[in-house]
């Protein structure tokens, strides 16, 4: 007797100590933490489904305990059925439930895939910041079309505007995540992928590769910094004045090889069309710039709910070239 | 003459090289022991050759149970490796060590330890719960046990000679083409795989054939066990999904040997086909280990909560909806690769419907329970551990079906938590429940209760320590395989997780002193009746435990579901039949062992680019199995006779256990 209360106690301490060291990490589970419209919006997604799902599991734990204790050999006083093997009722209840439950996170599902679709555009005043995201072995490039800048293995962003990134990957498969923004999406050689996010308040974010793609794998992660509308205008126009210089030359030093870690550096210019030049070498056998995206590939051709999926990329996409990223042609 | 291979290439990183050494030392006190013994030709003879289904059901199963401990050694060096690597601190291996580590273990878990369990207890048990003699096939089914242990061999020798993958147990496209992976890694992973492979392709159309033909009249579809049920459609979904993954891994051989484009980056080559054509094994893979498990689940609840399964056709209609649901899945293992919203939508939904049967078979369970007279024995609780966590790993995997909320969690320890969740409650609980419950059937003993039950404790506890804190960590954005991070938070779950693994460690110990107590004790738990928990209630309890080689001196004709119990009631169980026939049975053959050696041979040789070697293994393979059409002399009669003298035999030894039973039951009351 003694022991088994002994044990009890054990139970119940290690529970609670479990329990206070699971919730001591939701401050930090950034997931939950997030700092923009989308991941906030996936993060509520989470909660609501697993509140819905709790109807079907709670039972589960209250049953096992009490048909265990309950019906235990020792209990002859319980009543003992052994021909009792099929219940109409039970049978309906038990499908239902879970029927229903799924109904309603299909509908959840349904709503919830098209208005967190990556590649739609977030509704705001503001036009949005264009970044083109280039994965290399094994470091991140971020090039900014529109201001002629370009970063690498940190990523300035505009707080409060939404920023629509195109995706690439110099070599291998990749995934582009920053957890307190929104989901991730994966970059492919010779295909653009999009995503677009927004950070609501200016703040320094955790961004990585996360999708496994060779030693270095690791060390891919980046800082996301958001910056304050005149911060961001400030930091522009010190990017320009950088030393630094996104030449054919650099591009191919950063790509060429394999390297981990390439220290952080802003560039004041960057070549013409570099990213559609990082594509172009494994879409020319089919020649490049007709084919549709990835996107579009698996788009339904008729598709006005989602008309930027149609519009927005007519060109890159379809593998092709001849060799890997080190010979690859920069001008054709 | 030996290809690539030279001396450099035997690792000399201290690490390996002590498990390479300590495997060798092994090997040579086996054969040793064997040599002093004699024992060589009674191995040969009696189980090496065999093609008896329950002797290789018991190979199966000591195979998955050696990959095991090797695929939790992987598992344990990661656990280890994440909980130092962080900042500073490297860990103690580097990232490419790390790579092959993760690689194996997956490999190994999925291929080596699931899949061999699972055909051992479908093997073991099947052909005597449908009242047949033996499979369909019985050199076939020798011939997929060496498939298997060949694959495994391959997978053994990458350790001491070269180097393993490092693109995952899944392989990642095009990181595993040449261009990325020149090294022999991604070669012994694809071989050991396609080698394994074609080994279960021929065990699921064993099954398929021996479930649909062989059953005892009267056995009709619906009055089969359940065990039987979950096996035929997992059967099913190995003969439609496994030739998907051998024909992409020979795409994928194409690529790296014959310089083609199938997978590759550039000239028209598409990574993503990869994705779509693994998974489209890859997922019906998921259910192929954990149908099975459902159908152990259904079978010892059913027994020890003394009590008819609970909603039969439920079940069986549930299992047949999750067959058919595991085909139109697959996509949900990528939503991330900015497929249209459409598409993702298709798959998120089709992959949360397959929770209502799963839910619905849950419940079935619970109300077996309801009503009943439970016996908790080892078995028994593995059922109950499973219950409590199985539902757990079911919840995320929901959440994971909905695609904005798997941008979230998808590639992150969030993922790993969850189909670790899935897979070793929903599959490893319930091969482990199974190998408790059928032992006594195997081997004429039961185990040791007492360690059986220490050992699911050290599982469950640990899974739970070991587990859980990766999901808090997935959702603070750690992803998967990650050799080295810099971010503190990250820590203190990954140090729970290694302490969770080594509770697991324990579990797995006291597996092995549960072993080795029950054969040294074997006297006291000898099953003299057959019916080794006295609950029997399906066929396989009919015959003696160990079965005699032929199974069922007379074929029984079934009446109803639990035909067994039905008989018990009748009074006619244990009736000794007034006649014996002589029984044809097939005999021992040699082809199987040598046809996994040539195999062996042939994808070393294959990653080694030993040419002439692969040339001939294969020419050798295929002149082997021509011969085998010309080998007539392959079945055997046992007199009628002789099958008396083994019967009487055992009614004899079943009239002192009655006897004993009167004695034992009055002494309870």
């Amino acid at each position: 007797m003694i022991r088994k209360k002994y044990l009890k106690n054990l139970f119940k301490g290690v529970g609670f100590l479990g329990l206070a060291f699971l919730l001591s990490g939701c401050e930090k589970m950034i997931v939950f933490n997030s700092k923009g419209p989308i991941g906030q919006q996936q993060a509520q997604l989470i909660i609501v489904a697993f509140a819905l799902m709790l109807i079907v599991v709670i039972p589960v734990f209250v049953m096992v305990i009490l048909f265990s204790r309950r019906y235990r050999a020792s209990n002859k006083k319980a009543n003992y059925q052994p021909d009792w093997h099929d219940s109409h009722k039970v049978e309906w209840v038990i499908w239902s439930i879970p029927v229903a439950i799924i109904i309603v996170l299909a509908t959840l599902t349904w709503k919830y895939t098209h208005a967190l679709d990556p590649y739609k555009p977030i509704k705001s005043d503001k036009e949005a910041l264009q970044v083109e995201v280039i994965s290399t072995d094994w470091n991140w490039l971020f090039v900014y079309p529109d201001e002629n800048v370009a970063t690498i293995n940190e990523l300035v962003i505009e707080s409060g505007r939404p920023v629509r990134f195109k995706l690439t990957s110099a070599t291998v498969m990749t995934s582009f995540f920053i957890p307190q923004l929104g989901g991730q999406i994966y970059a492919m050689a010779g295909m653009q992928t999009q995503l677009n996010l927004l950070a609501d308040e200016p703040g320094v974010y955790h961004g990585q590769n996360i999708e496994y793609s060779g030693t270095g794998y690791h060390t891919m992660h980046f800082n996301v910094i958001a910056k304050s509308p005149e911060d961001f205008a400030a930091w522009i126009q010190q990017a320009k004045q950088s030393p630094e210089a996104l030449s054919t030359e650099r591009y191919q030093e950063i790509s060429g090889k394999q390297i981990e870690n390439y220290p952080i550096t802003t560039f004041s210019s960057v070549v013409p069309n570099l990213f559609h030049d990082v594509m172009a070498p494994y879409m020319e056998w089919m020649g490049h710039g007709t084919m549709p995206s990835s996107h579009d590939n698996m788009h339904a051709p008729d598709h006005s709910g989602h008309e930027m999926h149609n519009n927005e990329h007519a060109g890159h996409d379809m593998p092709e070239h001849e060799m890997a990223t080190d010979t690859m042609k920069m001008n054709h | 003459m030996f290809g690539k291979l030279k001396f450099t290439d035997i690792p000399t990183d201290p690490l390996i090289l002590s498990v390479v050494i300590g495997m060798i030392v092994g090997a040579v006190a086996i054969i040793a022991a064997l040599t002093y013994f004699k024992k060589w030709g009674y191995l040969w003879k009696e189980w090496l050759t065999s093609v008896d289904h329950k002797k290789i059901g018991i190979m199966y199963i000591i195979f998955a149970v050696v990959m095991l401990l090797r695929g939790f050694a992987d598992g344990i060096m990661m656990r280890t490796q994440q909980a130092m690597a962080l900042g500073a601190n490297q860990g103690y291996m580097d990232a490419h060590h790390f790579d092959q580590i993760f690689s194996a273990h997956g490999t190994i878990m999925i291929i080596f330890v699931a899949m061999p369990f699972m055909f051992g207890l479908m093997n073991l048990v099947i052909p005597q719960q449908i009242g047949a003699r033996d499979v369909a096939f019985p050199l076939l089914n020798s011939i997929s046990l060496w498939f298997t242990i060949a694959g495994g061999g391959l997978m053994m020798i990458s350790l001491a000679i070269g180097e393993f993958s490092n693109t995952g147990w899944t392989g990642l496209a095009p990181l595993f083409e040449k261009e990325f992976n020149p090294g022999v890694g991604v070669d012994y992973w694809m071989w050991a795989f396609q080698i394994a492979g074609i080994g279960s392709t021929l065990g699921g159309v064993n099954f398929f054939t021996t479930i649909i033909k062989m059953r005892a009249p009267g056995m009709k579809l619906m009055k089969m066990p359940l065990f039987t049920w979950t096996s035929l459609t997992a059967n099913v979904l190995i003969i439609i999904s496994f030739p998907v993954i051998t024909a992409a891994l020979f795409l994928l051989t194409m690529d790296r040997y014959l310089g083609m484009h199938i997978f590759t980056n550039e000239l028209g080559g598409n990574m993503m086909l990869w994705n779509n054509l693994f998974w489209m094994w890859g997922h019906p893979e998921v259910y192929i280990v954990v149908l099975p498990a459902f159908g152990v689940f259904s079978e010892v609840v059913a027994t020890f909560s003394r009590k008819r399964i609970f909603g039969y056709k439920s079940l069986v209609y549930a299992t047949a909806v999750i067959m058919i649901l595991s085909f139109i899945v697959w996509l949900h293992h990528f939503f991330t690769m900015a497929n249209n919203p459409n598409v993702n939508i298709f798959f998120g939904i089709t992959t949360m419907m397959i929770a209502i049967p799963t839910g619905v078979k849950v419940y079935d369970w619970l109300f077996t329970m309801y009503r009943g007279r439970i016996v908790f024995t080892t078995p028994m609780y593995w059922t109950l551990g499973f219950l409590v966590l199985f539902v757990l790993g079911g919840m995320t995997g929901v959440l994971m079906a909905i695609p904005p909320a798997d941008f979230m969690v998808h590639n992150s320890l969030f993922l790993i938590a969850h189909f670790h969740n899935v897979l070793i409650p929903g599959a490893l609980f319930g091969y482990l429940a199974g190998f408790n419950y059928w032992f006594p059937k195997a081997f004429g003993f039961r185990l040791n209760e007492r360690w059986g039950k220490l050992s699911f404790w050290g599982w469950a506890v640990g899974f739970f320590l070991a587990f859980m804190p990766l999901y808090v960590a997935g959702f603070m954005g750690m992803p998967r395989r990650m050799a080295h991070y810099n971010n503190p938070e990250w820590q203190p779950y990954l140090i729970v997780a290694t302490v969770g693994t080594l509770i697991i460690g324990f579990g797995i110990f006291a597996m092995l002193v549960q072993l080795f107590l029950s054969v040294k004790n074997r006297k006291k738990n000898r099953d003299l009746t057959g019916d080794a928990w006295g609950y029997g209630r399906t066929l396989e309890w009919h015959t003696a435990s160990p079965a005699a080689d032929y199974n069922f001196a007379i074929i029984p004709h079934v009446k109803e579901i639990d035909d067994f119990a039905r008989m018990k009631a009748d009074g006619t169980a244990f009736k000794q039949p007034e006649k014996y026939y002589p029984i044809v049975m097939p005999k021992n053959k040699p082809y199987g062992p040598i046809i996994g050696a040539l195999a062996i041979a042939f994808g070393f040789a294959m990653v080694w680019y030993i040419w002439w070697l692969a040339v001939a293994s294969l020419l050798a393979i295929i002149a082997t199995v021509i011969f085998i059409g010309f080998d007539n002399d392959n079945e055997y009669v046992i007199p009628a006779g002789e099958v008396k003298r083994i019967e009487d035999e055992r009614f004899e030894i079943m009239s002192v256990a009655s006897d004993q039973n009167i004695i034992n039951e009055k002494e309870e009351k």
